[in-house]
């Protein structure tokens, strides 16, 4: 019971990661409906910049914890979102119109191109961070068991919970959510109204990109090692995560990242530590082949 | 009934000033001319009817005017009452609603169906909201200036749902309105823009009789009252010749006449390219559209 607790706590850290990278996966498929393949190393450019600003920081001599990872925070998904932009201005928008397959094949260049440009600039190795949040709190002791939560594990679940409540209102209640959901249900219609639809997905970019970011950032802090291929298997999970909750729904892409952290996690803690991806994948399958549009996701009825 | 008509023509006639000036457009798509050489003019505050038979490029001139395509010649300038002109040729599509305010609707209808009617209505003022809201920073934090100009959005968009009678449907989803409902939040979306130009292409297909009169009431209205022009396609005659103060008929894309309605009435050319051979009044609309297609 303990230990299936501390799992369920783990999972729960790991999916919240996964989730928020998901968001940006769902968010670019319901507006545009194409497939980021880039995003995942998006997320691995936040996790970088992070540990540059933690340099930058410690340089300067910022290291009061609180403000120093507000700093990070905001730097971090500032310069990701950034290159959000940049990727989606340069590799996606000349070719809107074009077929549906050349965004995509534009997108996995991009995602090779991204990794061998942090390499290029960081070098191949790990970069490690020392702990920066450590400890945590005893929540109880069964059998000789001790159930942990570390600090470091409040502060993702927090923060992600912070951030999915700031990212609904933005979508449900301002302007530019309206703007991005009409863009999404009929783009063309909501280019006649004067919604400038171009800007709208590139800010859809950079708000997915600015959610990699903060992935990026308590990834490196709980990991505490990065390197440039991080992105990959990161990105394919939450890609993963949010065709499971329905691709283009965004609880669904939360839903879809917890879940994927606790198989993870649950099957890592229970069976063995090395088919913990095949079991991810294959829960992929099996909604597929049962539920296409994944949990969340509505069936798109044609009419005819 | 064609006295009264007649006079609030006059009236409006005096009063009107040249809103859009069509010259010379032609719309080439590869060997297919489907506008060719078209030119006239619609007034402010006027409705002006453009009618033709299936294939006449109607609809062409409307893709023109708002930007889907590019015209192959021809300018299409568009007058604002405090003197501003916009070429409507020249400007990318979301501008021409932007700074032209020229509003469309479509044949088919094009709501944003899993929208609730009324945000509906708001995506369509979202160039003040977004001003007033900083890019959406304001509209976060909750501050007054976004607040107060998201008020007077919802009121705008309330008054519009009165206009059209679909005031208890406000947070129903659009997708599920009556088929006569969604034509009218249509209508009351484009005139959310704002615009000193509204372009409607066909608002009566597949309204009943009752429905299609109060369409004219509302397009007389939206004229009267809030005193823009209106483009208007529309193959029921009931609705054309009763409520435009001026028709332009247009046939294999040229344009074949011009006038106030009586004189399409009884323009031979037209007669004969729209209703066959000979002319009948009493004709019910559904066999004035059958006979659209050339006999």
């Amino acid at each position: 019971m303990a230990y299936f607790l501390q799992q369920m706590i783990n999972g729960l850290t790991v999916g919240s990661m996964f989730g928020l990278i998901a968001i940006g996966y769902t968010m670019v498929y319901g507006i545009i409906g194409m497939v980021n393949f880039a995003h995942g190393d998006i997320f691995m450019v936040g996790g970088f910049i992070a540990i540059i600003a933690f340099m930058v920081l410690g340089l300067l001599g910022i290291t009061w914890v609180p403000l120093a990872l507000l700093c990070i925070l905001i730097l971090g998904m500032a310069f990701t979102a950034l290159h959000g932009w940049v990727v989606e201005r340069v590799a996606y928008r000349p070719l809107r119109g074009s077929n549906r397959l050349a965004p995509l094949i534009s997108a996995i260049g991009m995602s090779i191109f991204l990794q061998n440009y942090v390499q290029l600039l960081q070098g191949a190795r790990n970069k490690a961070l020392p702990p920066i949040i450590s400890g945590g709190i005893e929540v109880m002791d069964m059998g000789g068991f001790a159930v942990k939560l570390g600090y470091m594990q409040i502060v993702i679940v927090g923060l992600t919970i912070v951030l999915m409540i700031g990212f609904t209102l933005l979508i449900s209640r301002t302007s530019l959510g309206r703007q991005q959901r009409a863009c999404e249900q009929d783009m063309k219609m909501a280019w006649l109204l004067g919604v400038d639809v171009d800007r709208t997905i590139a800010l859809t970019f950079v708000m997915g990109a600015g959610l990699a970011a903060v992935a990026g950032l308590v990834w490196l802090m709980y990991y505490g090692v990065i390197d440039f291929f991080v992105g990959y298997l990161a990105g394919i999970k939450a890609f993963t995560a949010a065709v499971l909750g329905g691709i283009g729904s965004l609880p669904g892409a939360m839903l879809g990242g917890i879940l994927i952290g606790l198989i993870d996690t649950l099957w890592a803690g229970y069976f063995s530590n090395e088919y913990h991806d095949v079991a991810t994948f294959a829960v992929l399958v099996l909604v597929l082949i049962f539920r296409p549009t994944g949990l969340l996701g509505k069936p798109e009825i044609e009419k005819v | 009934m064609t006295a009264t008509a007649m006079t609030t023509t006059a009236m409006n006639a005096a009063a009107a000033l040249p809103l859009l000036q069509v010259d010379h457009l032609s719309m080439r798509f590869g060997g297919l001319v489907a506008v060719d050489d078209v030119s006239f003019t619609a007034m402010d505050r006027q409705i002006t009817g453009i009618i033709g038979p299936n294939g006449a490029g109607k609809t062409t001139v409307f893709n023109c005017l708002t930007g889907f395509y590019k015209p192959t010649v021809g300018r299409l300038a568009l007058s604002h009452s405090d003197g501003r002109e916009f070429l409507l040729e020249r400007m990318d599509g979301f501008r021409i609603t932007q700074h032209a305010h020229v509003a469309r609707t479509f044949q088919n209808i094009r709501l944003f169906p899993r929208m609730s009617v009324l945000e509906n209505l708001i995506v369509a003022q979202h160039n003040k909201l977004m001003r007033a809201s900083g890019y959406s920073v304001f509209g976060i934090l909750g501050l007054g200036v976004y607040r107060r100009a998201e008020q007077a959005a919802v009121e705008r968009a309330r008054y519009w749902l009165g206009r059209v009678g679909l005031t208890d449907r406000a947070n129903d989803e659009a997708g599920n309105l009556p088929y006569g409902a969604q034509r009218r939040l249509e209508i009351a979306r484009a005139m959310c823009t704002e615009p000193v130009l509204l372009c409607l292409d066909e608002p009566a297909a597949g309204l009943n009789a009752r429905e299609s009169e109060e369409l004219n009431e509302l397009l007389k209205f939206i004229r009267d009252e809030h005193k823009i022009g209106v483009l208007l396609i529309e193959h029921d005659m009931s609705v054309v010749m009763r409520i435009s103060d001026h028709i332009v008929v247009l046939d294999y894309g040229r344009k074949i006449a011009d006038g106030n309605p009586e004189k399409i009435r009884n323009d031979p050319t037209v007669i004969r390219a729209y209703l066959g051979e000979e002319e009948d009044e009493t004709l019910p609309p559904e066999v004035a559209r059958d006979l659209g297609v050339r006999g």
